[in-house]
């Protein structure tokens, strides 16, 4: 893989509530390169989208970046001021939401809204914007764009306004997209239809993505490499094959050991005992450690992330001994 | 998985334990007076009725699990609601045992119980867990204000809750908590069915787990029908006996669950089945999703003749003219296709 | 069945937390709001026990000596008191005429806001689960009012109804309760669509207990902030009311006819008979107002967390 356009390291968000310090995102790191696909995955409350959030300087008091670096192409983005963010925010990093109507305004047409995307960041014509606007809704596989672009977004199917969006995204060649849950209300067969297409057009544009998502499937059938996130922290990456047939952390083996698709149907399933641990002021240590079978004395302190090849785990008893190099 | 039939079941009529036959549900316009007038006056007002049921009939055995799927909008959570009484069907009935369900608009029968999607709503925020449980056991004469403690416990026990928790509100709750409580509520009305509406799919992937065990608890045990609705698919197949397949207010498909998912019948089935995304376990096996083409057309309008016909790769002049009907593909297997066999 | 599940939950909360303690808990994190409650309260307590500490009784008119007639805040009258606000042009101790008002004023004011609650709920709740037609008729009866400004409505019913505490009241009911239908209608529509009344329509439960049991409870909230709001303009409105001459008769002086007494008074620099209950009734209004302003703030459901 090409140098990484887009680095994240030690990445820590916190919010400070009136009940105390919850840590989202507790010193996060990882890269994308070029027209990879990463897949960002958790359960609610894991931290996966503050994450996603951090990485274009969204984040709302009460909660801020309190530590941590986030460069894209070499440049630092953590501390830009937020018209410096704003510059870059749409042409050079983008994000699309779980709700399209997020980003669409209700009472513009879709030519509208992409003109004015346009003109944040270039100077066009409007002739020049619209057939710019047009391509890229060809792009994300919406028929007759030219003739769709006076329509409104109420006037779009859920899928069309996630594709619309999604091309709002695309229209600067973003370096980086980040797509929180896009497809998570959206019915499978049109699911199935945006994934094809998101892969293949990371694969023409050499568009970073950071997908991030609670199902392993959906990501698996997308993504390069797979970032699994527990209680604001990465404990396992790695290639999403290679994490997915030999997990290493017990939390990500016990993900996929509860999911139904891989029992028989009709028998118990495995389940991880207990709830998600609240970020709230959390003890030191393993996060999982409660939940744990493999749990010892060792994980009341805090597991490193230890490497070894393009494999990646935070715990003291890894189910496969790594392999060292 | 095969469950035993409950004992002393002669009596049962020729249909099936749960029988709905004919069922549709429409679903007018809201006109006000102006709408009205403005329509005689020729502006553009909707006048057309969503027709979200089209004619359903189903007959489930008791004690079996029927799993219903679909997309949005296929009518699948209209059909649930029609089941347990919530909503009137605009025609046709439900029975549950011989006994209509409903009669002049108001629910009669007890013995049917639902379950929600979104644990968070369908729980009334101001009551404690115990009398939310309590209400309709109350209500229904099935126990007493002297013996309510003991009856709310056992069915929160029942439900994988600790009994002790009964004084408190249900934003005290995380979400799989909140999703149990909802179950021992329905529990303890002493249901025969079980009507569940996606009661899994607002739960994180460990948590719903939990709740899938859990319904497999309530199937082994208490030899509950269950109707189970859900657009997960592999969270149907692994729960369900038999599976029916809705398209448009209609079903297009149905079976016995590993005869529909391994052999489907219908080109709808089959296309969903494709676009279900796999665990990729193989770095050589990249996976292509076979999507449907295009989207699903508005309830409103729906096509002429076959409703899949728009995205059907079968699609023939036939598919245009003719609707075709439910018909026996197999022993026990249905599907609504011309060309199905 | 073994299930894992069945643990008391680490790190819950231990205790039941009711939402009506939840909510005042989530009140009392304001000072400022909660600074107006403790005014809320004293004003109330004060026209509650009026005869108790007012120096003079206003209304004993055999008490009263024309001799202490406008005199200035710290006057010492005929009584052997200082009249520490001065008095009116009867003579009468302004305090004490001030708390007594207080004590009117908040007494129209609550009635009429209650009244108007309960008249306004029935309706609005009715119209919500009736639906159809008779939620077309009463909600088209509510809006036409709607778009009435209630002071002309209080105007002509108190013309036409004639002086009086009940008179006035009634006025004031008509005027408002049409607030409370509204707010009444929007909460229970909003509740009866959700799944908590769609699984009682499941159990089944009786449509009785559905409205009372369950979207009642749930629609006050946003009944109590419109209560507030429209105690403290049933105030207003009567303050208005009996400063124009048509609201109480002159033997009960509410707040609103103290003011009126004094501004005749006004050019000649006795400005204190006016003043002094005018400002009482600026604190009243202003306090109950910051009360359900916040009140408001703690219920929006979207500025939760």
């Amino acid at each position: 893989m090409s140098a990484p356009i887009l680095e994240v390291s030690d990445l820590t968000t916190h919010f400070f509530t009136r009940a105390g310090v919850v840590k989202a995102v507790d010193g996060v790191s990882f890269s994308v390169g070029a027209g990879e696909i990463v897949g960002l995955v958790g359960e609610s409350g894991s931290g996966k989208s503050v994450t996603g959030f951090s990485l274009m300087g969204l984040v709302d008091p009460p909660g801020r970046i309190v530590s941590g670096s986030v460069k894209l192409d070499g440049e630092e983005l953590v501390g830009l001021s937020w018209d410096q963010l704003r510059a870059l925010r749409g042409s050079h990093i983008a994000m699309v939401f779980q709700d399209p109507m997020a980003t669409l305004n209700p009472v513009l047409t879709i030519g509208t809204q992409m003109r004015l995307a346009i003109s944040a960041h270039d100077k066009t014509s409007r002739r020049a914007a619209d057939a710019r606007a047009a391509d890229v809704l060809t792009r994300v596989g919406i028929p007759e764009a030219r003739s769709r672009l006076g329509a409104y977004p109420h006037e779009f199917s859920g899928g069309m306004r996630q594709r619309v969006a999604i091309a709002i995204a695309l229209l600067h060649g973003s370096q980086v997209l980040v797509a929180d849950e896009p497809t998570t209300a959206l019915d499978v067969s049109i699911q199935a239809q945006i994934l094809t297409e998101m892969r293949d057009l990371a694969a023409e544009t050499g568009t970073a993505l950071v997908w991030i998502s609670h199902d392993l499937a959906t990501v698996s059938t997308l993504a390069d490499r797979l970032l699994v996130m527990y209680a604001g922290r990465i404990v396992e990456q790695g290639p999403v094959a290679s994490v997915l047939r030999d997990p290493h952390h017990p939390y990500t083996a016990g993900l996929l050991r509860s999911l139904p698709a891989t029992a028989k149907p009709g028998e118990d399933l495995f389940q991880i005992p207990g709830t998600t641990p609240s970020l709230l002021d959390p003890p030191p240590g393993c996060p999982f450690r409660p939940r744990c079978e493999h749990a010892s004395e060792l994980c009341t302190a805090d597991p490193p992330l230890e490497m070894s090849r393009d494999r990646g785990v935070r715990c003291f008893h890894p189910l496969r001994e790594m392999v060292s190099v | 998985m095969s469950l035993p039939a409950k004992s002393g079941d002669a009596s049962q009529s020729p249909h099936g334990f749960v029988h709905v036959r004919n069922v549709h549900k429409h679903f007018g316009p809201k006109l006000t007076l102006g709408d009205r007038i403005a329509a005689t006056l020729g502006a553009r007002v909707e006048t057309r009725s969503v027709r979200a049921v089209d004619g359903v009939s189903l007959d489930i055995v008791r004690g079996e699990t029927l799993g219903l799927v679909g997309e949005s909008g296929c009518g699948k959570s209209t059909l649930g609601r029609m089941v347990a009484g919530i909503l009137t069907p605009s025609s046709g009935d439900v029975a549950v045992d011989g006994a209509p369900v409903m009669a002049d608009g108001r629910k009669i029968d007890t013995r049917v119980q639902m379950i929600f999607q979104d644990p968070f709503a369908s729980l009334d925020p101001r009551m404690r867990v115990g009398d939310i449980i309590a209400e309709g056991p109350l209500a229904h004469g099935l126990t007493s204000k002297s013996e309510q403690a003991g009856y709310v416990a056992g069915y929160l026990e029942r439900a994988g809750l600790d009994a002790s928790l009964v004084r408190r509100f249900p934003h005290q709750f995380s979400g799989g908590q909140r999703q149990r409580i909802a179950i021992a509520r329905a529990l303890a009305m002493q249901p025969e069915v079980l009507v569940c509406d996606e009661p899994v799919a607002s739960l994180d992937v460990s948590i719903q787990a939990q709740i899938i065990n859990l319904f497999l608890a309530l199937q082994r045990d208490l030899g509950l029908t269950l109707i189970f609705i859900s657009h997960d698919l592999s969270v149907v197949r692994h729960l369900s006996d038999r599976v029916a397949v809705m398209y448009l207010g209609r079903i297009v498909e149905e079976g016995p669950a590993e005869q529909v998912y391994a052999t489907p019948a219908h080109p709808y089935t089959k296309g969903l089945l494709a676009s279900v995304p796999r665990l990729v376990l193989d770095e050589a096996d990249l996976v292509t999703l076979d999507a449907i083409e295009g989207e699903i057309p508005s309830p409103l309008s729906p096509p002429a003749g076959c409703n899949f016909n728009p995205r059907c790769p079968l699609a023939q002049e036939r598919c245009v003219r003719d609707d075709p009907e439910l018909r026996q593909v197999r022993s026990g297997h249905l599907a609504a296709c011309h060309f199905a066999e | 069945m073994k299930d894992p599940a069945i643990k008391p939950l680490p790190g819950g909360a231990p205790k039941a937390v009711s939402p009506w303690r939840d909510l005042w808990w989530r009140f009392c994190e304001d000072r400022v709001a909660l600074f107006a409650f403790g005014v809320v309260v004293l004003l109330v307590l004060m026209a509650l026990f009026a005869p108790l500490i007012s120096p003079q009784n206003p209304y004993d008119l055999s008490g009263l000596s024309l001799r202490d007639a406008r005199r200035p805040p710290g006057f010492v009258g005929s009584g052997g008191y200082t009249h520490i606000l001065g008095t009116d042009a009867q003579g009468r101790d302004l305090l004490s005429a001030i708390l007594y008002g207080l004590r009117v004023s908040l007494q129209i004011g609550i009635t009429a806001g209650a009244v108007a609650l309960v008249i306004g709920t029935s309706i609005g709740i009715a119209a919500a689960y009736a639906r159809g037609f008779v939620e077309a008729i009463l909600m088209r009866i509510v809006d036409l009012q709607l778009s009435f400004p209630p002071i002309l409505l209080a105007l002509v019913l108190v013309a036409l109804l004639g002086q009086g505490q009940a008179q006035l009241v009634t006025a004031l009911v008509a005027a408002q309760y049409a607030y409370f239908a509204r707010t009444a209608f929007g909460a229970a529509s909003a509740e009866r669509s959700k799944d908590y009344v769609e699984a009682a329509a499941a159990t089944p439960l009786s449509a009785r207990r559905i409205v009372f049991r369950h979207i009642l409870p749930n629609a006050m909230p946003a009944l109590i902030v419109v209560a507030t709001v429209q105690i403290a303009y049933a105030i207003a409105l009567e303050a208005t009311l009996s400063f124009l001459g048509l609201g109480l008769p002159v033997t009960e002086p509410s707040l609103g006819m103290l003011i009126s007494n004094g501004v005749k008074y006004m050019m000649s620099g006795r400005t204190w008979i006016s003043v002094y209950p005018g400002i009482m009734l600026i604190i009243l209004i202003v306090a109950i107002n910051m009360v359900g302003d916040h009140l408001r703030d703690i219920l929006n459901p979207r500025l939760d967390k």
